[in-house]
């Protein structure tokens, strides 16, 4: 089951998703790679075309795996809840969380072992605070349904839902080092960089963290 | 050295002469200046391999494939078997335009040491005696199999391999590979097998060879000598194993409680079930290929395969700094080899760093399902070694 409806998320002109190109941003050229929650490979193929990173995968739906191993990408399946346990310190140089930290089952705990992994920790997901789905539960009184996140609330993989400031208040709680924040509108634009955090938490639709171990 | 190619016209029937003579095949002869030290202590010398080879090796040598037999297997990988008159064991796979593509690939099959198809084994003639081996031939390791692969491949002229590959058995193989000598291993495809042979897995070697030994025509191991062959204890052997190769679901789907050629049962014990009837085919055309001692050989090398008792037990030491890429490959109804097997492999690469793919087919087909038509078997493998070719500089035609 995929976490996201993809069709439904924001993409360039040349057809790839804005959150991922935002994403392939923040990493640098040439380091090795971890995309926890990788899907069919997407965002693997466009840092190594982009970026000619050294990419690994790891993906829970076996149709993901397969799709993305007969690509040729080095993908395994796994969970992102107990296979980071797995991994030795400092074995990539970015690990990434790509629209999936709220499937996951316990966000703090793989949160953390991402930057026991890795030296830098890039998570990106949707904003529960935008003011869509504010007002959805607000007004409609229902669980709130978007484009993105279509799901009703008996069916839905996506279990620890937070907002952007949920997710700064996890990181200052657990130490680590906010390098660079962007969130997307619903139309996939960033929002301003100079814009107060309570503007991100209502207007952006999703947001892409560039995290560091402090010291 | 010499190379010689024997004329498939040669008439050769009996075990012993295939042994020494394989038909339709290359042969490597490695003197007594060339031992193969082996993992009991001893040098076996003189010995050869049997192998085929399908494709062109390019210019830089850098194309080249290996593909490890399974237990049964041999080095008819992709051509018509010259005793059986069948398909190769491998030809959904290895081929012009197949996953394993002969167009791109220049592909080496040997037959492994321990073997009947040419190789030297048990069946070979003991240059000391001028008679079969028997059970006078050293009992032989997977890393045995490798090493002579090794020497095939220095008389080859061949540096590194681009990829090895193979299952069952010929996945112990790869897996060896990839620890003996990972930096002549660009790639590797450990498919349906394990990094140590489980205690059912022994266990069912075992009834196997108990099966030959209680043969009264297995004299010992000396049948070659004293004419007789004990071809219903190596039948027994493999209906035994054979069913450990299929999953229930797909003995069930094929037959089912279904009476072969009759509505009702005999009340006798001839073959009533369509089951039945199958196994004892596939026992007793396997004799005819088979020799009853390697079968006690290859699957006692089976057995004594434990890559992490190499390592001080820890099988992620295996793997160390190892430059390979991996792609691991399981079958959701493999209860053989099954897929925690595989995840075991592929935690110790992980643990490595090592950069490694992998993959749980869905197919109620069991073990088996590694030499049938699997298209999603297929496309995984063809798009591995596509990456990996990429990353190797290969281009798409050699």
């Amino acid at each position: 089951m995929k976490h996201l409806t993809a069709a439904n998320l924001a993409r360039t002109p040349t057809g790839a998703r804005i959150d991922l190109v935002m994403v392939a941003e923040m990493v640098e050229r040439g380091v090795k790679v971890l995309d926890v929650g990788c899907g069919d490979g997407e965002l693997l193929r466009l840092l190594s075309e982009t970026r000619d990173v050294d990419g690994r995968g790891i993906e829970l739906s076996r149709e993901g795996v397969n799709e993305c191993v007969a690509k040729g990408l080095a993908v395994i399946q796994g969970d992102a809840d107990t296979d980071l346990a797995d991994y030795p310190d400092d074995a990539f140089d970015y690990v990434i969380l790509s629209q999936t930290l709220q499937a996951t089952r316990h966000p703090r705990v793989v949160l953390e072992h991402m930057l026991r992994i890795g030296r830098h920790a890039i998570v990106s997901f949707p904003n529960f605070g935008h003011w869509t789905v504010r007002l959805q539960l607000l007004f409609a009184g229902h669980m709130p349904r978007t484009d993105i996140l279509p799901y009703s609330w008996y069916d839905t993989p996506n279990i620890h839902h937070c907002t952007i400031k949920d997710f700064r208040q996890l990181c200052t709680e657990i130490g680590v080092k906010l390098e660079k924040a962007v969130a997307l509108n619903a139309w996939g634009s960033p929002l301003r960089l100079n814009a107060p955090w309570w503007f991100w938490n209502l207007f952006g639709e999703q947001a892409v963290f560039l995290l560091s171990r402090k010291g | 050295m010499v190379e010689v190619t024997r004329s498939s016209a040669v008439e050769a029937t009996d075990a012993p002469r295939e042994a020494d003579f394989p038909r339709d095949s290359l042969v490597a002869h490695f003197g007594v200046d060339r031992p193969l030290k082996l993992d009991a202590g001893v040098e076996l010398r003189p010995f050869q391999i049997a192998y085929k080879t399908y494709g062109t090796l390019n210019a830089d040598r850098s194309n080249a494939v290996l593909v490890c037999h399974a237990l049964t297997g041999d080095q008819h990988v992709a051509n018509v078997h010259p005793v059986t008159k069948k398909p190769g064991w491998w030809e959904t796979m290895v081929g012009s335009r197949k996953p394993i593509d002969t167009e791109r690939y220049f592909v080496i099959c040997p037959n492994v040491i321990g073997a009947c198809m040419g190789t030297t084994g048990p069946s070979s003639t003991n240059p000391n005696t001028g008679k079969p081996w028997g059970l006078d031939f050293p009992v032989i390791t997977i890393r045995d199999m490798v090493r002579a692969q090794a020497l095939l491949l220095d008389h080859l002229g061949i540096e590194q391999l681009f990829s090895v590959a193979g299952g069952s058995m010929g996945g112990m193989q790869v897996l060896q590979w990839a620890t003996s000598y990972p930096e002549r291993v660009f790639s590797a495809l450990p498919i349906a097998c394990a990094t140590r042979h489980s205690a059912q897995n022994i266990a069912f070697h075992e009834v196997g060879r108990q099966a030959i030994m209680a043969d009264p025509d297995w004299r010992g191991g000396r049948y070659h000598l004293e004419g007789t062959n004990p071809h219903r204890g190596l039948a027994v052997a493999r209906m035994g194993a054979h069913i450990t190769y299929l999953s229930d679901a797909a003995l069930h789907r094929k037959f089912g409680r279904k009476f072969q050629d009759r509505d009702t049962p005999t009340f006798s014990f001839d073959a009533d079930f369509e089951v039945e009837s199958y196994l004892r085919y596939q026992g007793s055309s396997f004799v005819e290929r088979f020799d009853a001692n390697s079968y006690l050989y290859l699957t006692r090398a089976m057995d004594y395969f434990d890559l992490a008792a190499d390592s001080g037990g820890v099988l992620a030491n295996s793997f160390k700094s190892t430059p390979t890429r991996f792609c691991v490959i399981s079958f959701t109804s493999d209860w053989l080899f099954p897929t925690s097997d595989s995840r075991a492999i592929v935690h110790a690469l992980n643990a490595s760093s090592a950069r490694v793919s992998f993959a749980e087919i869905v197919t109620d087909k069991g073990h088996d399902a590694f030499l049938l038509d699997e298209p999603e078997l297929f496309a995984i493998v063809r798009g591995f070694l596509d990456g990996a070719g990429k990353a190797r500089g290969l281009t798409a035609k050699s």
